[in-house]
């Protein structure tokens, strides 16, 4: 059985994670960018930010998949960039550490 | 005692979908560290693969269900804005947790790691289930899949433990009811 399916997954799902961190890191640096992603107004800027991690996600699946379909990949360096990716999504939802960006309490 | 509509949904939210949600990760547990050939019989392992295919169904199955359940119903009852005036805060327990220094970090840091980890665990638990199904009973011979399926939902269920965790403690503090 090929891996290169299963490494599209993995690899896709840290996308979506640190996606997640990124968009949210945004939203505190940039009063715009949260207005922006006010997609439903009783759910606020999350309602953009978590569609947007969804899509991104699924999109980076999808593409990683077909390019990967019939092929087999070192897991290695898919697992160790996608524990990187997964850490900085956890990180960057952590509310302190947008203060080290945005430089507010 | 009645729960009122809000307090329903919020049990819905936290105690069906997130104990629910921690309940099948035991089990998916138990199964993947037994999934070993020297462990099981051939209709063993057979079984066991079953098994953990419904406990990876229903782990991201509750695990989506909590983030929609929890974002597009519980959490507009919860940021809700009081009307100019109000002093009341009974009804909006984002402003009840802001209005006392004593309780604002509860939303500040709590909430608000909260509101965005959560998102992260479905996403997460997909991935192990599509390695569940995806190698089947051969997760039995693929030991360094199995283990990446063990670490995956290892990951999913500290980040899904902290946010039960900060959301039990935010109704406590602060119910929406």
């Amino acid at each position: 059985m090929k891996n290169g399916p299963s490494a599209a997954a993995i690899l896709a799902g840290g996308i979506g994670v640190a996606v997640l961190g990124i968009v949210a890191l945004l939203t505190e640096m940039a009063a715009s960018i949260n207005s922006a992603l006010v997609w439903n107004k009783s759910v606020g800027s999350l309602s953009g930010k978590t569609i947007i991690e969804v899509v991104v996600w699924l999109v980076a699946w999808l593409v990683l998949g077909l390019s990967w379909k019939d092929r087999e990949v070192n897991l290695r360096p898919i697992l160790i960039v996608s524990a990187i990716l997964a850490v900085v999504g956890v990180l960057l939802t952590f509310p302190p550490v947008w203060s080290i960006f945005t430089g507010h309490d | 005692m009645m729960f009122t509509l809000r307090e329903t949904w919020t049990a819905v939210h936290g105690m069906a979908f997130g104990f629910g949600f921690i309940l099948f990760f035991t089990a998916a547990l138990a199964l993947l560290l037994t999934l070993q050939p020297q462990l099981l019989t051939a209709q063993g392992l057979k079984r066991n693969v079953v098994l953990l295919k419904i406990s990876g169904i229903a782990i991201a199955g509750l695990s989506w269900l909590a983030v929609i359940v929890g974002t597009w119903i519980v959490y507009p009852w919860y940021r809700a804005a009081p009307p100019a005036g109000t002093s009341d805060l009974t009804h909006f327990a984002r402003s009840r947790l802001l209005s006392s220094p004593t309780t604002a970090e509860w939303h500040n840091l709590g909430f608000e790691w909260k509101e965005h980890a959560g998102w992260l665990v479905p996403v997460i638990a997909t991935v192990a289930l599509y390695l569940i199904y995806r190698y089947g009973e051969n997760l039995a011979k693929e030991k360094k899949m199995r283990w990446t399926v063990f670490v995956v939902l290892c990951i999913a269920f500290v980040i899904s433990g902290i946010v039960g965790v900060l959301g039990a403690i935010i109704t406590k503090e602060a119910a929406v009811v």
